[in-house]
């Protein structure tokens, strides 16, 4: 994968797949600690220990039509070729969390990329899933939660387009602001 | 500053306005393969740029663009199917956002399949 960005994509496409209804993806950034740290956390229906031992296998899938899965192994390749670290924990219906972390200085690491525009097409393809974002810097955070737009959209689908828009343009701002970038 | 009042504004304007459409059932679908190899492949450049295509058209309520698994044609992703209800389903193969304005125009407005970039022509 070109980008972290696109492994939080496929991670995420398989707790879409567990049917989970609460999707949170963190992303931890510290240059003073030269750390960077992605979770992945959802509710949905979990796999044993012993399917969690076969998911970090390349040679391992629960679908049918390939025999390879590659999602987990990628992820957890892009962290410890940095020497980080990857953690996998999950238990039989409750849910699956996943952490890679990161040693951002390292010479093997990865870019994290346009995560807003995975965040994006997540709520885009998922308009029935929540999904809660949130980012931190050095400098600040910022979270997006969709439990909370969904109060405020009262009926009108995540998916719409113009709402699809200011999530976009919320994540842009505050991504900015964390980064240092915007006066506001 | 996005506010949740813009958002506001914006549920009001859907509500008001287009709440008729709902679920439009003669849509058509566009299928982006957005598994392990499809996102390897740049699956997602694709799927922005069917999506920005779609809006500048002014076609969002005739067209949803969403997802799918792996089909198993792993080495001709990025993959993307198409569907339009009453005809048949075309595979597009090794898709890029290059591509994506002619499948739109081509066969998605005007019915007329891009046949050089489905599976039939690049086997």
């Amino acid at each position: 994968m070109r980008e972290l960005s696109l492994n939080v994509m496929d991670i995420a496409q398989n707790s879409v797949r567990a049917e989970a209804s609460l999707v949170k993806i963190t992303v931890e950034e510290s240059d003073k600690n030269d750390l960077l740290t992605i979770t992945i956390e959802d509710n949905g229906c979990g796999m044993s220990e012993e399917q969690v031992a076969q998911v970090i296998d390349p040679f391992f899938t629960s679908r049918t039509t390939r025999k390879v899965g590659l999602g987990v192994p990628l992820f957890k390749m892009s962290a410890e070729q940095t020497g980080g670290d990857f953690e996998i924990k999950s238990k039989l219906g409750e849910g699956t969390l996943t952490k890679a972390s990161y040693v951002k200085s390292h010479v093997d690491m990865t870019p994290l990329g346009d995560i807003n525009s995975t965040v994006v097409i997540l709520i885009q393809c998922n308009p029935d899933i929540d999904f809660v974002f949130s980012r931190s810097t050095d400098s600040g955070s910022f979270t997006l939660d969709t439990r909370e737009l969904r109060e405020v959209l009262d009926g009108v689908s995540l998916d719409t387009p113009e709402v699809l828009e200011w999530i976009k343009q919320f994540l842009e701002e505050q991504t900015q602001i964390i980064n240092g970038g915007a006066h506001i | 500053m996005k506010s949740l009042a813009e958002l506001q504004a914006i549920r009001d304007r859907a509500k008001a306005g287009i709440n008729l459409r709902k679920e439009n059932p003669n849509a058509a679908r566009v299928l982006v393969g957005m598994a392990t190899c499809g996102i390897a492949a740049g699956a997602r450049p694709v799927l922005n740029a069917f999506t920005e295509e779609i809006a500048k058209r002014g076609l969002t309520e005739d067209i949803t663009v969403t997802q799918t698994g792996c089909i198993g044609i792993c080495q001709y992703e990025p993959v993307v199917e198409v569907e339009i209800p009453g005809e048949e389903k075309v595979t597009y193969v090794k898709m890029t956002p290059e591509k994506v304005a002619r499948v739109v125009n081509d066969h998605l407005v005007n019915h007329n399949v891009v046949t050089e970039f489905t599976i039939g022509a690049n086997t």
